[in-house]
């Protein structure tokens, strides 16, 4: 029994159920009903990954062409025939960026510029843990004197860039939490706390994330005038905290004001305080409505986050992906393409851990144990 | 006929309040209660008078739709009166406290608490003096009389409906009320589980002795546990429109009452008002 809760549970708790299945193909469990569901569970997502590899490949080979094409036929037009051959020959050669055509890589180009990157990733590490151990006696004597220590500052590696958004993302969430969460409660406890607030609510919900940055620009600039710190991070992790705390705001307010009435004819029976009132009946029963509202603002604020790190100029993802496209070398538009998938598949994990905690959060512990 | 003569007689001396204050627990005087509607003002409840002695287990009977469950609620303080007062022991009851103990017709757990955890919900809010080990020790005590004590950290979510309400009994039961109060608790259990939990709460009565009110549209039930059984009018402007003395001895069995020359006499009586 208490083996089979740890992988079974822990994995379906994750919505991972199909590994599950993959399991009992290698163990020999599969039985033949279940087969139905091996192939719609595993062959059939496979299979359309691997068709859609293929049309990439191919509809960025037809781009491809259409641009060399383009490219000989005018150097034909305009300055004739050699010309021509020199811009096939170089495209042919496939190494000049300045004939090589600019468009859709493919998926092979792509997974190189993925390994270029952690091959760069590694070699930036490398350098800054020689820095690290070459200033370390130094540190500590600038430190002792009282003076502050040298740090890193070279260019930030392709993972120092993911860290930094998942630090901004998870900043900004912190931020919409506590101010979602709290004000979600008393509006959903007071109607008339909700009606003051509904029409503020209202109204800066549907603001675009680019308004929110220059709203939150326009105010921690002038706030922060005296440091000489870097306010980019600030800026961008609370706008992304802005923009994105509205779904937990909505759904914490409608939780809290829909707790079943009679459970809080309960509480008024055993003249429960309102501290226990909030905390032992409100907030458990409005915890399944306060989740999801979480979980919308978790992937709203990955999704926004990558713009205003690219209006904020602030390290990241978003930075990241501007850079390339300011800066048109060779493999750039390979580089933005996984940065992409980098982009998406962590939107897609942030989800998965929510729905875990939230399924955790909710879960049965007695059976669990 | 004569029967019924003879009980309208006990009627008219309750509603003149006749029993003496000092037996009096609860007392429910010209109570009114208007709901306002959109078409105007619903007088549900007009001229409602009851007094019910101390140690005393009254049932009511009535229409559906009548006003039952808006009277109990405004003994509980959940509801506000229009008209009237409500006092215990000669206090005028101000919104709801834990000297009316209230059994909801759904259990109403927290279904994320264990039956412990919800029993101590309230112990420990009456009982703020008592130490941890008191106050477990009576939560348990209570969960015991109901026969749950095999889960006691069992999730109100496992429990069956019957066992809800069984910890429903305990918790009410645990905050040690003046006045018990009971809004059809069982009448959404099988007719199995319905006797059963009639047994274990009149048990749990018998030792305790706590004044109670309790609502119910099933007859047997109504004449089984009470001493009176109250029949309110239809709405609107319900009030008091008969009681009934039920003279079995306490304890009772079901079986005992059942073969009571006076069972049959007793149920007509009930039966025949709520057919008038
Ligand atoms: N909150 C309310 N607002 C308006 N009318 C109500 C409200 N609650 C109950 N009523 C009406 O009052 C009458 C009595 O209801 P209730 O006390 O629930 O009856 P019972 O419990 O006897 O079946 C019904 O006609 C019902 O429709
Ligand atoms: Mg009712």
């Amino acid at each position: 029994m208490k083996q089979s809760i740890t992988l079974g549970k822990v994995t379906k708790l994750m919505g991972l159920g199909f590994l599950s299945t993959i399991k009992d193909l290698f163990t020999g469990k599969l039985e033949k009903e279940d087969f139905k569901n091996f192939l719609r569970k595993v062959v059939v997502p496979i299979a359309s990954i691997l068709l859609f590899i293929g049309l990439w490949h191919m509809g960025s080979k037809t781009l491809y062409n259409i641009e060399a094409d383009f490219r000989i036929n005018k150097a034909l037009e305009e300055q004739g025939q050699a010309a021509a051959d020199a811009v096939a020959a170089c495209i042919a050669l496939g190494e000049d960026s300045s004939c090589k055509p600019n468009t859709l890589p493919s998926p092979a180009q792509v997974w190189e510029s993925y390994r270029s990157l952690l091959r760069d990733h590694n070699i930036i590490s490398a350098d800054k843990a020689a820095f690290i151990e070459k200033t370390a006696a130094l540190n500590e004597k600038r430190l002792a004197e009282g003076k502050d220590a040298i740090t890193y500052t070279g260019r930030p590696s392709f993972v120092d860039q993911i860290f930094r958004s998942l630090k901004t993302v998870f900043a900004g969430f912190l931020l919409a939490l506590f101010i979602a969460v709290p004000l979600g409660i008393f509006i959903g406890l007071s109607p008339t706390l909700k009606s003051a607030f509904n029409w503020f609510i209202q109204i800066f919900k549907p603001v675009s994330p680019v308004v929110w940055y220059l709203l939150v620009f326009m105010i921690v600039k002038t706030l922060l005038i005296d440091s000489n710190e870097d306010s980019s991070f600030t800026i961008s992790f609370i706008s992304v905290g802005l923009c994105s705390m509205w779904a937990t705001l909505v759904n914490t307010a409608m939780g809290v004001s829909s707790v079943d009435k009679d459970y809080i004819n309960v509480a008024k029976v055993l003249k429960l305080g309102n501290f226990q009132k909030i905390f032992k009946v409100v907030l458990p029963s409005s915890l399944p409505l306060i989740f999801t509202g979480l979980k919308i603002t978790l992937s709203v604020a990955w999704m926004v986050l990558i713009a205003i790190e690219l209006l904020a100029q602030s390290p990241g993802l978003g930075l990241f992906v501007w850079e390339e496209f300011q800066n048109g070398a060779n493999d750039s538009n390979a580089k933005i393409i996984v940065a992409m998938f980098v982009i998406g598949i962590i939107g897609f994990l942030l989800d998965r851990l929510m729905l875990t905690i939230q399924n955790w959060v909710s879960f049965d512990k007695t059976d669990a144990i | 006929m004569s029967t019924i003569i003879e009980h309208k007689k006990t009627k008219v001396i309750t509603d003149n309040g006749l029993f003496p204050s000092s037996e009096v627990m609860l007392d429910l005087k010209n109570l009114k209660k208007v709901y306002p509607t959109p078409k105007g003002d619903y007088v549900v409840l007009e001229n409602l008078n009851l007094q019910i002695k101390k140690e005393e287990f009254v049932t009511i009977i009535g229409h559906s739709g009548c006003g039952k469950t808006t009277m109990l609620s405004m003994i509980a303080g959940l509801n506000p009166i229009s008209g009237g007062h409500i006092s215990v022991l000669g206090k005028h009851i101000k919104g709801p406290g834990p000297d009316r103990g209230v059994i909801f017709q759904a259990p109403s757990l927290m279904s994320w608490m264990t039956s412990l955890q919800n029993v101590l919900l309230g112990v420990n809010n009456v009982f703020p003096h008592a130490t941890k080990a008191q106050r477990n020790d009576i939560a348990k005590y209570y969960l015991q009389k109901v026969g749950l004590e095999d889960a006691f950290n069992k999730k109100a979510s496992e429990l069956s409906q019957g066992m809800q309400q069984r910890v429903g009994i305990a918790r009410a039961f645990a905050i040690k009320p003046k006045v018990l109060l009971l809004d059809e608790p069982f009448g959404m259990l099988d007719s199995l589980t319905r006797g059963e939990l009639q047994d274990i709460l009149i048990e749990i009565w018998n030792k305790e002795k706590i004044t109670a009110v309790m609502i119910t549209h099933d007859v047997d039930e109504a004449i089984f546990l009470a001493d009176r059984v109250v029949m309110m009018t239809s709405g609107p402007k319900a009030k008091i429109g008969d009681v009934l003395n039920i003279d079995f001895e306490r304890p009772r069995t079901r079986k005992a009452v059942l073969e009571h020359d006076d069972y049959y006499k007793y149920r007509k009586h009930l039966i025949d008002f709520l057919e008038h």
